[in-house]
């Protein structure tokens, strides 16, 4: 323990209790970032497993060619709901859990700036995403128009049943539910920094989440722009989509995807945050080069915004439009290569160790990148004309979404949990997890380029015969792969039930409060922290100026 | 490169002890019948290679970084950090491949974007979930549907798609254009977004309802081409493949001149025997009806009446023709059918689908006037 801390707890003690209340009421009325972290994480575990059971489903009616499980419109339902699943209940959540535990400690701040909010943000999500899954049980089923809810599909009464007006209430909370997150991460980073540190003190995961904060509260409203005009449409007879009104389709895909873009880095750029804390402390070095990380994760988050027709470079733009969206993409592949060259040479010249957060953030490098070089063909717009809603975007997102975003977000359960419980965990099935996962995720997903260069479209629930091998194998690695996560749920359960029953240290990892100020504080963390800002602050990752 | 790679999976095939393996699964992007095809299989191919040995550069340091700088091995870790000049090279270099790799895609698309002094053109409309083509020079105009093969099998659990050739990718009519010609689809749709993709021609293009989107093509040698909608259109969005048989230009003037020939004849409305009707009837109904009511006629809970049981369907066959030919808001109109099909179509579904209404409708009953026209 610091002495810092210890002479604020001693002050403390005098005024009120300290510890948590007792009972499920703790979890409920709680205003405590650690255990609204918690919260976040754990329901976005149980997510992870929902939407992964929903990709089961897939993976078992694509196994073979023919009808063997499921009705095309169920099997529609379930690609639907995977990716909303796995988007606004998995991904998104588990990582403002992350920034809710890690972001006071890293700032030396006590709480969260809106700790009330911060309440209401994780139970409007519950909210959102149990509404959203009524939808499964409702007559007519789940939406099954695609996650994007393209009308005028997503609008027809063969198509989706009763479950429109649901779903499209499930967005507007979730999307509440973000922006209010988005608004207390930024008022705490602005307003709860100790006094000594500076903006480009912050450590990288501060920083991404701070972008990535402003990219929610830029977008989040946009779509629920766009999914309510979907509703009026619908039901107060507006045309804004509908071409004999007057509307047009494609004016919601432009709306859409202005969300959708900035909404694919809201789930990257805390993975790029977490492995660029991860990186340096099993290099241990400090990180290459820590400014221009903060400026590459500034101009993605800005090209992110004039970006978003990739995503439509068929449905019939002008000759124009084309070229400029192209060049505009092709460009966000140079601060993407800096973060990635920078990530090689934090660990080039380190004496590195491989302890399984690092194998999971060195696998995060390594195939992120190649979904980023597939995300550079796709850039090239004629070349788009063949892969476009193919299964090689298939595999494209999924190598950014899975070995990257789930991978770091694994990563940063195993980094942080001995800091949080005090326990360490089981290095050896920790191993053994990642090496199920990194070896079937592959066999997952790396057969679905070939897929879809052979011409097999997404989102069909049966294909022809010539793609029945790589299907098959592809299938194979989903049931290795989803099968394999339950070690890492054994894992999360055993660790903060004891795990090795190993005790650990306040810096958990070798010299890790070099790099960041969380490692200063005892383990297991008392449930309040930094009552008193610290005063000095780990300068590993800063400039030498400083 | 192409054996090398088949050869590599076809040994991790054998290694899995796959006995399936289909001889004509390709690994790789198909170079296609047309110049821009090609064109974009080679731009593929440039980006591709230039991604493998950035690859190689990246991962290669990566490893050997991994490999000598671990602290097992005693290694002492160097604490240095930022460097303007390698900073600026590496933010540099990436720049400058990325302008060579602008230039030919901005050539290859401007190439794909020329719709300009075409020979003739066809008009593509989608419709779930079949397409609908319309030669605008000849007014030759037709449906092109999954076959009946296909559509049967991929409605029964646990029958063989391996028993039906060209299992999902072939149609009962498909489109016909000739050779070395500049082919011109104007694209729309009747519904919903569909998006029209023959991969040897290089392109897909969307459908959208209410607006018209251009494309062209120029194939160089005969042959059929297939393809599938490729933008989610509904519950049967992975039914509607696209067929087109390139002609050498004699062939395809008689196509044309038979084609125009059948399109102008009469409907046949002489009577048919029970059996006849039933056949024709099935045929009908899995053109125009499977889609929506399933092919045990159960429709879909919460969604798609059931069409067992229906008192549409059993009630007076006037209401049911009236209906049928109406439509509803849930309901398109079928008063493309002919009265013939109409009959067909009605015999089959009140005396099949779990419905036994004893009757037996012919051609001359159901046809109105204007039917043949």
């Amino acid at each position: 323990m610091s002495a810092v801390v210890d002479e604020h707890d001693h002050h403390a003690d005098d005024h009120h209790d300290h510890g948590p209340a007792k009972g499920l009421l703790r979890w409920i009325t709680t205003t405590n970032h650690k255990d609204i972290g918690t919260l976040y994480l754990l329901f976005a575990l149980a997510m992870f497993f929902v939407g992964g059971a929903m990709a089961m489903v897939i993976r078992a009616e694509l196994f073979e060619p023919g009808l063997q499980f499921v009705d095309p419109a169920f099997f529609n339902s379930m690609t639907t709901m995977h990716a909303l699943v796995m988007v606004f209940g998995a991904v998104m959540p588990a990582f403002v859990g992350l920034a809710n535990w890690q972001i006071p400690l890293m700032i030396g701040a006590a709480d969260m700036a809106l700790p009330r909010m911060n309440n209401m943000s994780f139970w409007m999500l519950v909210a959102g995403v149990l509404l959203l899954a009524s939808t499964l049980f409702m007559e007519g089923g789940a939406p099954n128009g695609g996650w994007t809810l393209y009308p005028p599909l997503v609008l027809q009464p063969i198509t989706v049943g009763k479950a429109l007006p649901f779903a499209i209430f499930s967005v507007h909370l979730l999307g509440i539910s973000s922006i209010m997150g988005a608004i207390n991460i930024i008022a705490t980073i602005f307003n709860m920094r100790a006094p000594s540190m500076k903006l480009m003190d912050m450590p990288l995961f501060v920083w991404t989440w701070l972008i990535t904060a402003f990219l929610l509260i830029a977008v989040m409203p946009v779509f629920a722009g766009a999914v309510t005009m979907l509703l009026t449409d619908k039901f107060f007879h507006t045309s804004f989509f509908n071409a004999a009104g007057g509307g047009d389709p494609v004016l919601y895909e432009h709306i859409f995807w202005f969300f959708g873009h900035p909404e694919v880095y809201i789930m990257i750029l805390p993975t790029f945050g977490v492995a660029s804390t991860i990186i340096p402390v099993f290099a241990r070095k400090p990180l290459f080069g820590y400014a221009s990380m903060v400026w590459a994760t500034g101009s993605i988050a800005f090209l992110s915004f004039i970006v978003w027709a990739h995503h439509m470079f068929t449905v019939g733009l002008p000759l124009a439009g084309e070229l400029y969206f192209m060049y505009a993409t092709m460009i966000i592949a140079v601060p993407t290569g800096v973060k990635v060259f920078n990530w090689t040479a934090t660990m080039w010249k380190g004496a590195m160790t491989f302890e399984t957060p690092m194998l999971f953030s060195i696998a995060f490098v390594v195939l992120f990148t190649m979904g980023g070089f597939t995300g550079l063909m796709m850039s090239i717009a004629p070349s788009d004309f063949q892969y476009h809603d193919t299964y090689f975007i298939v595999a494209h997102f999924h190598y950014t979404l899975v070995p990257a975003s789930v991978f770091i977000l694994m990563a940063a359960g195993y980094f942080w949990l001995p800091k949080w419980t005090g326990h360490m965990y089981n290095e050896k099935i920790g191993q053994l997890h990642f090496w199920i996962s990194v070896v079937s995720v592959n066999v997952l997903f790396f057969p679905q380029h070939f897929l879809g260069l052979a011409g097999m479209p997404r989102r069909i629930p049966d294909y022809a015969v010539q793609f029945a091998d790589w299907n098959m194998i592809s299938s194979v690695g989903g049931f290795i792969f989803g099968v394999s996560q339950l070690l890492f749920l054994y894992i999360v359960i055993d660790t903060i039930r004891g795990g090795t029953g190993e005790k650990v240290s306040d810096e958990v990892w070798e010299d890790a409060a070099k790099h960041s100020l969380e490692w200063t504080l005892p383990s297991p963390l008392p449930y309040h922290t930094w009552t008193t800002p610290p005063t000095v602050v780990p300068t590993e990752h800063v400039l030498d100026s400083h | 490169m192409n054996k090398a790679k088949q050869l590599f999976a076809g040994l991790i095939l054998l290694a899995l002890g796959l006995g399936t393996a289909h001889a004509d699964y390709t690994l790789n992007l198909m170079k296609g019948v047309t110049k821009v095809s090609n064109d974009i299989y080679d731009l593929h191919m440039l980006i591709l290679w230039i991604c493998v040995f950035i690859g190689i550069g990246v991962f290669g340091a990566m490893f050997y970084s991994i490999y000598h700088h671990r602290k097992s091995k005693g290694y002492v870790a160097a604490q240095f950090h930022e460097n303007t000049t390698v900073e600026i090279i590496w933010t540099i270099i990436p720049t400058l491949i990325l302008i060579g790799m602008a230039i030919p895609a901005t050539k290859t698309m401007l190439e794909l974007n020329d719709v300009e002094k075409s020979d003739m053109t066809i008009q593509v409309t989608g419709r779930q979930w079949y397409w609908d083509y319309k030669y605008l020079d000849n007014d030759i105009h037709f449906e092109s549907h999954l076959d009946e093969a296909s559509e049967k099998v991929h409605r029964t659990v646990g029958a063989d798609p391996r028993s039906v050739p060209h299992y999902l990718l072939n149609v009962d009519k498909p489109l016909v254009i000739p050779v070395k010609k500049k082919v011109r689809f104007v694209l729309t749709s009747m519904d919903v977004i569909h998006s029209w993709w023959v991969p040897d021609f290089g392109w897909k293009k969307d459908a959208n309802p209410g607006f018209i989107n251009e494309a062209s093509t120029y194939v160089e040698k005969p042959g059929t081409y297939r393809g599938q909608c490729t933008e989610l259109c509904g519950r049967d969005h992975g039914f509607m493949p696209i067929v087109v048989i390139a002609m050498e230009q004699p062939d395809y003037d008689a196509w044309v001149k038979r084609t125009l020939e059948l399109q102008k004849q009469k409907p046949d409305l002489s009577d048919q025997s029970t059996q006849q009707l039933m056949a024709h009837g099935e045929s009908v109904y899995l053109k125009n009806c499977v889609g929506c009511h399933q092919i045990g006629g159960a429709g879909v809970p919460g969604l798609i009446p059931a069409l067992t049981g229906s008192a549409i369907v059993t009630g007076k066959w006037e209401s049911l023709d009236g209906f049928l030919r109406a439509g509803t808001s849930k309901m398109p109109k079928f008063d493309k059918l002919s009265g013939k099909e109409f009959a067909e179509l009605m015999t089959y579904v009140r005396n099949n689908l779990g419905n036994k209404v004893g009757d037996e409708l012919q051609p001359k009953q159901t046809a109105l006037p204007d039917d043949d026209e």
